[in-house]
């Protein structure tokens, strides 16, 4: 019988058949698409390589937190300016999403008939409203803010215009680093005792304050240190000089849109993650934890949350790597990501699109994977461990 | 392995070879001409949802040359950053969209400038309360500026030259540089010269906005095709010149009919009368009595579109002919 239909009627070697058929032409399309695109740039002589990324930029890119950025820099450090922008905005926007997406996600399920209605509308509003038109209504209701000569001034050294929040800059002096040391210090001896009163826990059932003990050792230790050493800490004052405020910090209306309208839309795909992960707890799970006596916030806090974070997390890390490929319609207001950057203006000035795109997309994907290895690690040790 | 590189070479080939833009255009019917995303004076769509504009002319005069009906044009707007690619991957057939002739857009990006339709240079534009008279006391503003622009490289050209610090801001369209700079969120706006006087033509308040006196670029904006296309190349790039060289003659839309019977040679032959220049750009005969009578000469779109007598208020200034002191010169019709 299986001889006369032959080869094809292994299973085996239908399915190894199958599978290198499809890798070859795959492979084969993918030559024929960079031969055929290599061949149309050769014709069309358009210049094609790397070197381009050696060459200054030749403008100036003025939102540049971490790096400083002139116009003889070269698109190679406009990348490394816009990957960092790029971060920046993704990372603060990943923890606002988050913290407000758990606190919206508590406070639906609460029996408040207000609050949970409250946080329907605006679950409902900002999951339907395309984030692009909420980035853009953030930027337009900032830029109308006062102008920057008519600043609000709020407490005396804050200063809200349409250029951007100015707050003093901190200028650490010498001997703000043994604060620093103090803090770092109180750090790992809170987590010591963490571990050190779980323990006593376990063996004796004595309780430790954990909490407030931490608390103190991180916030109060280093002060008075920081008093002890003289207060080593002075602030520089943004001041009002020519066109605009010089000095201090800022933070420019550009961002500020971004991160509120990034946070705002994902916050609320979160809330309905942890609705969904909190409602999947089995109601006798709380009412077992009733009768035993804990108090409220410990069934939250012991027997749901570590459940519902079980099903929450896998659809987070898919809600954190939308954020930051969102983070790339900052071109929409100018902000100075690594789209709008390197992908759009170095782009543009050299015109060696492929190579730029080809950058992008290799970064994204970089980042995106990262986001993906980490909380997987993260996954796997909340997961239910049978002993 | 080579046989199988020269079997993609060629079904390469056949993907990217095509009969040539002027076939293309002749069959599809009508002109693909890539212009601005409005920009009053030169290229906007009226009142009547019309474009009109020194480029949308000189999209026009060539639909008039190939098809002799101004109507046969489909406008295509593109940002300062999509034009190119427009263009490269064959979207449109040319750009009429104050580009910049520049050395790298001419040879490394692969296109081809037929000619300057407008003489241009960098200025700024600042609100006349901020009480600024020259760029060099610009130190510390913010400027609004369009990405993917050679005014992007000038700006900084510039301040770096003079020492001066800025904020850049940058933006897409001029729509945005508008809004940006009427909310206060900039201080100095940047663009070509002709650009600023467009933009402060639309203004609620033209007086409240000065353009300062320094130019600090050379612009010379013209009709662009793509590289390697030299019939195409020379249909739009005497299209150009027909429109220059109808003002050096004296023709105008209005006589040039009667100029059809004038004795002067380089005028028959531009009309088509003698010679068979139509012939050699595979156009009809009539080409350029058609741009004439159904466009006008250069005169007549600068005058109705950016001249004095328009919001713009732009004088001639460079963009007169070289017999009248500006730089306007076209080469010999023969």
């Amino acid at each position: 019988m299986r001889s006369n239909l032959g080869f094809f009627s292994d299973e085996k070697f239908r399915s190894i058949f199958f599978q290198t058929l499809v890798v070859g032409l795959f492979a084969l399309g993918l030559f024929f698409v960079i031969s055929t695109t290599s061949y149309n740039l050769e014709k069309r002589n358009i210049a094609t390589g790397w070197s381009f990324l050696q060459n200054p930029a030749g403008f100036d890119i003025s939102f540049s937190p971490f790096l400083e950025f002139k116009s003889t820099d070269t698109h190679l450090k406009v990348y490394f300016v816009g990957v960092l922008n790029t971060l920046l905005v993704s990372i603060t926007g990943c923890i606002a999403a988050t913290i407000l997406g758990f606190i919206l996600g508590i406070v639906r399920l609460s029996s408040n008939w207000l609050l949970s209605r409250l946080v329907y509308i605006y679950v409902e509003f900002s999951r339907n409203v395309p984030l692009l038109l909420q980035i853009i209504l953030w930027y337009s209701i900032l830029i109308q803010l006062p102008r920057v000569k008519q600043s609000l001034q709020v407490l005396d050294v804050f200063y809200i215009s349409n250029r951007g929040l100015y707050s003093p800059r901190p200028i650490f002096e010498s001997g703000f680093s043994y604060v620093l040391i103090a803090i770092v210090l109180a750090l790992i001896s809170s987590f010591l005792i963490n571990r050190w009163a779980k323990k006593r826990q376990d063996k004796t059932g004595q309780q430790f304050p954990v909490f407030s003990s931490s608390i103190g050792l991180i916030f109060i230790v280093p002060l008075i240190l920081f008093f002890i050493l003289g207060s080593p800490l002075s602030f520089e004052h943004p001041e009002l000089k020519g066109f605009n405020f010089k000095g201090g910090l800022v933070i420019r209306p550009e961002f500020i849109a971004m991160f509120l309208a990034l946070s705002i839309y994902t916050a609320a795909f979160i809330s309905e993650i942890v609705r969904a992960g909190i409602m999947s707890v089995s109601k006798g799970q709380r009412e077992a934890s009733a009768a035993i006596g804990l108090k409220q916030t410990w069934i939250m806090r012991l027997i749901i949350i570590p459940q519902a974070l079980r099903v929450i997390v896998p659809p987070l890390t898919s809600q954190y790597l939308n954020l930051t490929k969102n983070s790339s319609l900052g071109i929409a207001v100018g902000y100075a990501d690594l789209v709008h950057g390197f992908g759009g203006i170095s782009l543009n000035q050299t015109g060696q699109a492929i190579e730029c795109m080809a950058i992008v997309m290799a970064t994204y994907l970089s980042i995106s994977l990262t986001i993906s290895f980490f909380m997987n690690i993260y996954n796997r040790s909340i997961q239910f461990k049978e002993k | 392995m080579k046989k199988l590189l020269s079997i993609f070479a060629v079904v390469a080939f056949a993907f990217s070879a095509h009969a040539g833009t002027l076939d293309d255009v002749k069959n599809r019917g009508f002109l693909k001409c890539g212009v601005t995303t409005g920009l009053a004076g030169f290229a906007a769509p009226d009142d009547n949802g019309e474009w009109a504009g020194l480029d949308a002319d000189m999209c026009r005069a060539v639909a008039v040359a190939v098809f002799g009906d101004r109507s046969k044009v489909e406008f295509i707007t593109t940002t300062g950053k999509s034009r190119f690619p427009t263009l490269a991957s064959g979207e449109v057939d040319m750009l009429a969209r104050n580009t910049t002739w520049t050395i790298s857009r001419d040879v490394n990006l692969g296109f081809e400038f037929v000619g300057v339709n407008f003489y241009d240079g960098q200025g700024f534009m600042v609100p006349s309360a901020l009480g600024v008279s020259s760029a060099t006391e610009l130190d510390g503003a913010t400027v609004c500026i369009q990405t993917g622009t050679t005014t992007e490289l000038n700006l900084a050209d510039f301040f770096r030259l003079n020492g001066i610090s800025y904020e850049a801001l940058p933006i897409e369209t001029n729509d945005e540089g508008k809004e940006n700079l009427f909310a206060g969120r900039c201080d100095v706006y940047t663009t070509d010269a002709s650009g600023l006087s467009s933009t402060r033509a639309a203004a609620s308040n033209p007086d409240k906005w000065v353009v300062l006196p320094e130019i600090i670029s050379k612009e010379p904006l013209g009709p662009l095709v793509r590289h390697g296309d030299h019939q195409w190349g020379d249909v739009v790039r005497w299209s150009l010149n027909a429109m220059i060289i109808a003002e050096e003659l004296g023709i105008t839309s209005e006589n040039v009919d009667a100029q059809t019977s004038s004795n002067v040679p380089e005028v028959l032959r531009l009309l088509g009368v003698e010679g068979n220049y139509g012939e050699m750009l595979e156009l009809s005969n009539d080409w350029a009595y058609q741009i004439i009578k159904q466009i006008g000469n250069y005169s007549e779109s600068y005058e109705a579109n950016v001249g004095p007598d328009t919001p713009l208020e732009i004088a001639r200034g460079l963009n007169a002919l070289w017999t009248q002191g500006g730089i306007l010169y076209a080469p010999p019709f023969r």
